[in-house]
């Protein structure tokens, strides 16, 4: 049971959801957007999130679109990982999320809702980071779209909220690789998670788990597309030049973390030879 | 645009088992809360409050959802399936057939969770099977017998219709 009371609204349209953060916001309440609402909830009920507003946007059409247009892959923010899951549009996105949570929270989980989690791993950004995909945002400045990049680092501005991330169609059939592990059972939080694909003979790569936010980092994709050195000599190399501080807590400590990432990394390179 | 607001009680109308009920409702009230303190459907079980252990497991529009993770309001317009509606699928029966019981607290969340897969995946595969009963936990660890029951439920071929309405109680 939640604990508190709130305002609940679903509106239909992307002004209509500001106007009302705007007017719910200025009598000095605590506003917050939901998506598929499973991390508010639980928050919630643990009491470590307190409200005054929420707003759905399950009801915008904008956020719950999932298609082609042009040469984009156009995903709502409100598109929960199942959909995602089962359409298929973007294999290396569907393997991706398919490994967060449990079936059944997936179809309550949305990808906007996984992109903007308080929790560090959101896995669903790593295909988003390495095929330069675009966030598209709605707020009180109109329609902006940043690289999606920006969302792994920054919090939105006041008021503004994610529609939709787009993909550019040349990248969602690129050969790929995606990677999880756990620390026991097949479902649970990370210890490593990796996605990566190859674009014009170039590795491109990004991780969960490893630090507090997702990332990809030029210098270790630098590393790992040396071809001047050895497979292992590679992967011991990109390891050390990883961001510091290193996730160290109970699912796993930094040391064995780093020992995870070692061996997903050799079986990534298993598979591409594989491939070839 | 749906509102309901802190002040007081909201009154809405809720379709379960096929059939509309007005009820009262906080907008804080998870959809657990509202059928099992509003409308006595109690098959759906409080348990880890969390989403983890599937206890709570019901069906929004023919898809499994963990009942302690969705606001009421949220399910507004959608057709709610519970264990209550689901007396005849046959994927409750299987569980009766194979002793796919213990203590019996997790039963409804499989049950719910199992007649979804049947409806949606009559052909299901070992791997999808699996995937999908991840989503339940049962503590006295009666897994295979469960797993059988799904299985011997996957080739009955009077199920329900595709919303997991028991028509038979219509």
């Amino acid at each position: 049971m939640i604990p508190f009371n709130f305002d609940y609204f679903k509106p239909e349209t992307l002004e209509e959801a500001l106007k009302i953060y705007s007017s719910e916001w200025k009598l000095g309440k605590k506003v917050i957007y939901l998506s598929g609402g499973t991390e508010v909830i639980t928050f919630a009920r643990g009491g470590k999130m307190t409200f005054d507003s929420v707003i759905d946007l399950k009801g915008i059409p904008e956020c719950t679109m999932l298609e082609m247009q042009g040469d984009d892959l156009v995903i709502g923010a409100a598109v929960t990982l199942n959909r995602l899951v089962e359409s298929n549009h973007f294999p290396l996105l569907s393997k991706t999320v398919r490994t967060i949570a449990d079936h059944t929270s997936r179809n309550k989980i949305t990808i906007g809702g996984n992109l903007m989690s308080k929790l560090g791993y959101r896995e669903g950004i790593l295909p988003f980071l390495i095929t330069d995909a675009i966030a598209v945002v709605y707020g009180p400045a109109g329609t902006e779209a940043m690289p999606v990049d920006n969302l792994a680092a920054a919090e939105l501005a006041e008021g503004q909220f994610l529609t939709q991330v787009k993909v550019a169609a040349s990248n969602l059939d690129l050969p790929f690789v995606s990677m999880k592990r756990t620390r026991s059972s097949k479902v649970g939080y990370p210890i490593v998670s990796l996605a990566a694909l190859r674009k014009e003979g170039r590795i491109r790569i990004a991780f969960s788990g490893i630090h507090e936010h997702p990332f990809r980092s030029a210098v270790v994709e630098g590393i790992l597309n040396d071809e001047t050195i050895e497979d292992q000599q590679r992967i011991d190399k990109a390891i050390a030049k990883l961001p510091t501080n290193v996730t160290d807590d109970f699912i796993a400590s930094k040391d064995f973390r780093k020992f995870v990432l070692n061996k997903l990394l050799t079986e990534m390179n298993a598979v591409w030879e594989g491939s070839r | 645009m749906i509102v309901s607001n802190t002040g007081k009680y909201t009154v809405v109308s809720l379709l379960v088992n096929g059939s509309s009920q007005d009820i009262m409702i906080r907008s804080a009230d998870t959809l657990l809360c509202t059928l099992r303190n509003q409308l006595g459907l109690t098959g759906a079980k409080q348990a880890c409050g969390n989403g983890d252990c599937g206890a709570c497991t019901v069906l929004v529009d023919g898809k499994p959802m963990h009942s302690c993770l969705l606001l009421t309001m949220e399910a507004l317009n959608s057709g709610i399936t519970t264990i209550e509606g689901l007396r005849h699928s046959p994927v409750r029966q299987a569980f009766v057939d194979n002793w796919a019981i213990q203590c019996g607290y997790c039963t409804p969340g499989f049950i719910v969770n199992g007649h979804a897969l049947v409806t949606e995946h009559p052909d299901a595969e070992d791997e999808r099977i699996e995937e999908w009963l991840q989503s339940n936990l049962c503590r006295c660890t009666g897994y295979q017998e469960i797993k059988d029951a799904i299985k011997s439920a996957l080739n009955a071929n009077n199920l329900l219709d595709s919303n997991g309405i028991d028509t038979a109680e219509q």
